[in-house]
């Protein structure tokens, strides 16, 4: 039989805060176990939650990007079951008032259509401790306990694998670009709940669900889809049930299994947080966050299309990160060449990036002398061997493209004189070259345009000499 | 006072709420306490008997909202005490039997 | 100086602070005697589950070495008991439960911060119900306290520690706690002063919380005018509590006066009932007749959803209760039972052997009323009829500077006379739960005692933030009282 898959996504994005939820403990990663920790976060008697003005502000900037409604009046609640890792045995969420309402995610599908997934909502929450397995023992972790964590839950519109990967990348593109979160999967800034179903084409009614819980990376969300698909539509097949249940997903064995937990741990007995008072978000307060909003990366994108001619390939390079589309604006503000510009970034400037492992911003080369180099290449000054040489120089130290071309001596040589003497060199050295291109062989040429530019070192302006070579081969 | 009502009709479990608050209790206790939460459950039921319609549940007698701090580090508590007040511990990690995901 | 032979016994706050100023005694002097008294005496009374004297002398000699250097203040080396659920950075906080069995306090509750401020000593910790859930001291995990007036009966709860502690002249004064009436009944019971404060006045950062939305933190003291000076030094807004007022906090001891002229007091015709104790009812008719005698124009009110605050507040205390005590679970800190190998068991075995009887049959209801199908039916509905209470109260004051009332229905009753019925013992909080619900203040002050000479208690109730008319009106009446005794 034919099947199609619902699935929904429920995505827990870290943001990026310098302290906790409610309490003043540094967040961190990596830092010795237990050492950022208070009575709040720690759960001990006595201690009381207060609200992070910044969490509060990136969740309605994250909302304001991704769409969705913000709530006027909102409020948080207490969610309760017992764990090892959470420190009150409640956790402080959102229940039925959370910040953001509604919003979606475009993607593009394969066949070049657009699709909009739809959002159901955004709340925020704090994050719990992190588990270590011994023999016989579990070891806790408090440090990441109490870190301001976004709860972004879709409606269920994704229907393949595919889909769910191209809205978790477009999710944190957005998120990215909203500096909302590093969204650092290694990290495990972005961790994903998955709800996947399936039922024959044409029924009406979704299928079973089965919950895929906490997958730390995109591609687990993609394989554990295909392997729930698989394993979801051979039992149809065989005419057997789907449970509703939770499974977890092994990446090592490429499966999932069920998790076999027990039915009352639904019963999370919500009720408002007697400890916080609510949110209340005036109009004004967030038309102000709407207006600092960055541009989203779709809408930047269509941008650049429109704006500087770009093929709608590189124009999604240059927006893939935020830091990077920056750049090339500012580069091309700065005078430069807006496709040399374009190409630059999209060869060099990334390459580079790749081998040094770091954002753009952390490299000496900046948009401005970026600019500037192209428009050295554009007036003529230098050729581009000279310039990839000079950006050699600023990728590694930095420094001033024009200053640099005098201190490498990279200076094209335009001059007729000392060109025309170079070519008559090189015409005088190589009769064989002369005689071979005479008898139409064209490449010769190529040869002896080598042997000029390397006479020059490289400088000789290259147009100019192929024209002159021309010129006297054919007399 | 539907819902009272219902709600008594559905009866309360004392075992498995017990189960729920995660909290042992022997056999003569929940036999015992059963009989008492019945007994208060019957008088708690009787806000059952007014109209509450159009009444707004109240949460908080303090009418404020936005109360925040700013997202500035303060300093926590030492490893050391949070160590000495763990009931068992390892490597740094507060050690507990073993978490079955 | 050094004055062995002082009589700490009656010593208020004020009398205590004049010793010192005057050289008469150090704070050394009083700490030194007050803790020979409680040797001497609490062998009978179970006032305190622990006393720390190194450092409270420690204390001591620090506000006598700052006063020697020029700082003075109503507090200053005044030897403060501390009921076990306020954290106190390296001592013990048991909320008298085994759970907290092995717990050190890492900080400060932000009261005791301001108390150790202004120069206050931490004598010690005073018993009370576990996790300040009773009226009787009797569900203390450690002791049961007993009330000095007469020892076959209770202290009232569940601040019973630091009411007796008073009552038996082995505290100068003590900070209690108030979600249903745990200062004021106890008050009431032995005789002293206590003020359940408005919510949101007091922090209550570093209070082992039971019901967050009810409780608050109060003076218990020998006087109106002492319990003004504990007050000025804990209230006001507290960045660590979030439902902490941002108001200014008056000068409560000018508020003190003399007499009630202009001032309107209303009789809530719903605290004087058929069947309510005869003694108690005469003897707030009495403090009535005072107070109109000091001036106050008397006139009549009605409250008329008093009938249904038990039942309110039960659902909603024991509620928060079950969320608030889902943290004692043996992973981080306090008491751990773990027979066998997994971490549920081990929750199930450490809160069985860890929590009395009465917290378990609280948390049992609070997750009850919570739990799925039932939150309607439970939770949601009280909060509305606590809506209603609050609107009576606002209705009377609209009228009222101050309401009078009695803060308990009976004189305190016997040790173990309401143990075996939790639902009776629920109901003495009937009339002091209301002023939780509503986040009003409350006081009890000592009215004229029974026959019998069991202590009685007026209770006193003013509007949110209304602490400088009760205040007021408990002190005129406690010196006109003085006078005529």
């Amino acid at each position: 039989m034919v099947y199609e898959t619902t699935i929904g996504l429920e995505v827990h994005v870290q943001l990026k805060t310098r302290t906790k939820m409610f309490c003043g403990c540094a967040t961190g990663y990596g830092e010795a176990p237990n050492t950022l920790v208070c009575p709040v976060c720690l759960g001990y008697p006595g201690a009381m939650p207060v609200m992070n003005r910044e969490a509060i502000g990136l969740t309605v900037v994250s909302g304001l990007m991704l769409g969705c409604d913000i709530a006027h009046w909102s409020k948080f609640d207490r969610k309760s079951y017992f764990y090892p890792d959470m420190p009150k045995n409640y956790q402080i969420s959102q229940y039925d008032k959370p910040l953001c309402l509604g919003g979606g995610v475009k993607i593009d599908l394969e066949d070049g259509t657009e699709k909009t997934i739809g959002l159901t909502r955004i709340h925020l929450e704090e994050d719990v401790g992190k588990n270590t397995h011994f023999g016989a023992s579990s070891g806790v972790d408090f440090n990441r306990a109490g870190h301001p964590l976004m709860e972004i839950v879709t409606e269920p519109d994704l229907s393949s694998p595919e889909e769910a990967y191209a809205f978790l990348q477009a999710l944190k593109q957005i998120l990215l670009y909203a500096g909302v979160s590093d969204c650092n999967l290694e990290e495990g800034n972005m961790r994903c709940d998955v709800n996947v179903s399936m039922r024959p084409v044409g029924q009406q009614e979704l299928g079973t669900k089965a919950e895929l819980k906490n997958l730390n990376t995109f591609k687990g969300v993609f394989h554990a889809l295909q392997y729930e698909q698989e394993r979801q539509a051979a039992l149809l097949d065989r005419g057997e049930r789907v449970v509703q249940e939770t499974r977890r997903w092994d990446p090592d064995r490429g499966e999932t299994s069920s998790m076999r937990t027990k039915e009352d741990a639904h019963d999370y007995r919500y009720f408002p947080e007697p400890d916080l008072l609510p949110v209340v978000l005036e109009d004004a307060q967030i038309d102000a966050w709407r207006k600092a909003l960055p541009e989203a990366p779709r809408e930047r994108r269509a941008r650049f299309v429109q704006t500087y001619g770009l093929p709608a390939y590189d124009a999604g390079v240059l927006v893939a990160e935020r830091e990077v589309a920056d750049f090339f604006e500012e580069a091309v503000r700065a005078g430069g060449n807006t496709k040399a510009v374009s190409n630059w970034i999209m060869t060099d400037v990334l390459r580079v990036l790749s081998e040094k492992g770091v954002g753009i911003l952390a490299l000496p080369l900046t948009a401005a002398s970026l600019g500037a180099l192209t428009k050295l290449v554009e007036d003529g000054a230098v050729n581009m061997t000279g310039a990839k040489e000079i950006f050699a120089v600023l990728a590694n130290k930095g420094g001033d493209p024009a200053r640099l071309l005098d201190e490498l001596g990279l200076a094209q040589v335009s001059d007729t004189g000392a060109l025309e003497k170079m070519v008559d060199e090189a015409i005088s050295a190589n009769p064989k070259s002369v005689a071979d291109y005479r008898n139409g062989k064209a490449a010769a040429a190529q040869y002896l345009m080598g042997q000029v530019m390397r006479l020059s070192r490289g400088k000789a302006n290259p147009p100019m000499v192929l024209e002159m070579l021309k010129q006297k081969l054919d007399q | 006072m539907g819902d009272a009502e219902q709600a008594k009709a559905s009866g309360l479990d004392v075992a498995y709420v017990a189960h729920l608050a995660r909290l042992h209790l022997r056999d003569d206790e929940i036999a015992l306490f059963q009989g008492q939460m019945e007994q208060i459950v019957h008088y708690v039921e009787q806000i059952g008997k007014l109209d509450v319609d159009g009444v707004a549940p109240l949460s908080h007698t303090v009418s404020v909202s936005n109360v925040w701090r700013e997202d500035e580090p303060r300093p926590g508590i030492d490893h050391g005490k949070v160590m000495d007040n763990a009931p068992e511990q390892r490597d740094g990690l507060i050690a507990v039997p073993k978490i079955v995901e | 100086m050094g004055d062995t032979n002082l009589d700490v016994s009656r010593l208020t706050i004020r009398e205590a602070g004049d010793l010192l100023a005057s050289g008469a005694c150090s704070a050394v002097d009083l700490t030194d005697a007050l803790l020979r008294r409680i040797q001497d005496v609490d062998s009978n009374i179970h006032a305190y589950v622990s006393l720390d004297a190194d450092f409270a002398l420690q204390q001591a000699r620090a506000a006598d070495e700052a006063r020697a250097q020029g700082k003075s203040g109503p507090l200053l080396g005044i030897p403060i008991g501390v009921k076990d659920l306020l954290n106190v950075a390296g001592q013990p906080c048991t909320c008298s439960s085994h759970i907290l069995e092995g717990y050190t306090a890492p900080y400060d509750a932000t009261v005791i911060a301001r108390l150790r401020e202004a120069g206050a000593v931490f004598v010690g910790r005073t018993n009370m119900d576990e996790f300040a859930m009773g009226s009787s001291t009797e569900n203390s995990a450690y002791m049961v306290t007993r009330n000095p007036v007469d020892l076959e009966r209770v202290p009232g709860g569940s601040s019973g520690g630091s009411a007796a502690a008073l009552a038996a002249g082995e505290a100068i004064a003590t900070l209690g706690t108030d979600t249903g009436g745990s200062i004021r009944q106890p008050a009431a019971f032995c005789g002293c002063v206590g003020l359940k404060p408005t919510y949101g006045r007091v922090s209550r950062y570093g209070l082992t919380a039971f019901a967050s939305s009810l409780d608050q933190i109060g003076p218990m003291t020998h006087t109106v005018e002492d319990a003004a000076i504990l007050l000025q030094a804990m209230a006001g807004l507290d960045t660590m509590d979030s439902t902490t007022l941002d108001v200014p906090v008056p000068d409560y001891r000018a508020a003190l006066q003399h007499d009630l002229k202009g001032m309107r007091l209303g009789l809530p015709k719903e605290y004087f009932v058929d069947g309510m104790d005869d003694a108690v009812r005469a003897s707030i008719l009495q403090a009535v007749d005072t107070c109109r005698a000091l001036g106050a124009e008397i006139v009549d009110v009605s409250l008329p959803h008093t009938e249904y605050s038990i039942a309110v507040y039960y659902i909603i205390a024991t509620a928060e209760a079950s969320a608030n005590l889902a943290r004692f679970d043996g992973v981080r800190y306090g008491r751990r039972v773990s027979p066998g190998n997994d971490p549920v068991e081990m929750y199930g075995a450490t809160r069985e052997a860890g929590f009395g009887a009465e917290v378990k049959r609280r948390i049992i209801l609070g997750t009850y009323v919570l739990s799925s199908g039932y939150y309607d039916a439970y939770y949601l509905r009280a909060q509305k009829v606590r809506r209603l209470i609050l609107q009576d109260f606002e209705n009377a004051f609209a009228t009222c500077d101050a309401l009078l009332a009695p803060a308990t229905p009976t004189p305190a009753f016997r040790v173990g006379e309401n143990t075996g019925d939790p639902l009776k013992m629920y109901l003495s909080d009937v009339f002091t739960a209301t002023a939780n619900l509503a986040g009003i203040c409350a006081m009890s002050v000592p009215s004229f005692s029974t026959s019998e000479g069991l202590p009685v208690g007026l209770q006193i109730l003013g509007p949110a933030l209304g602490e400088t008319q009760i205040l007021r009106v408990g002190h005129a009446f406690e010196q006109r009282k003085k006078a005529v005794a």
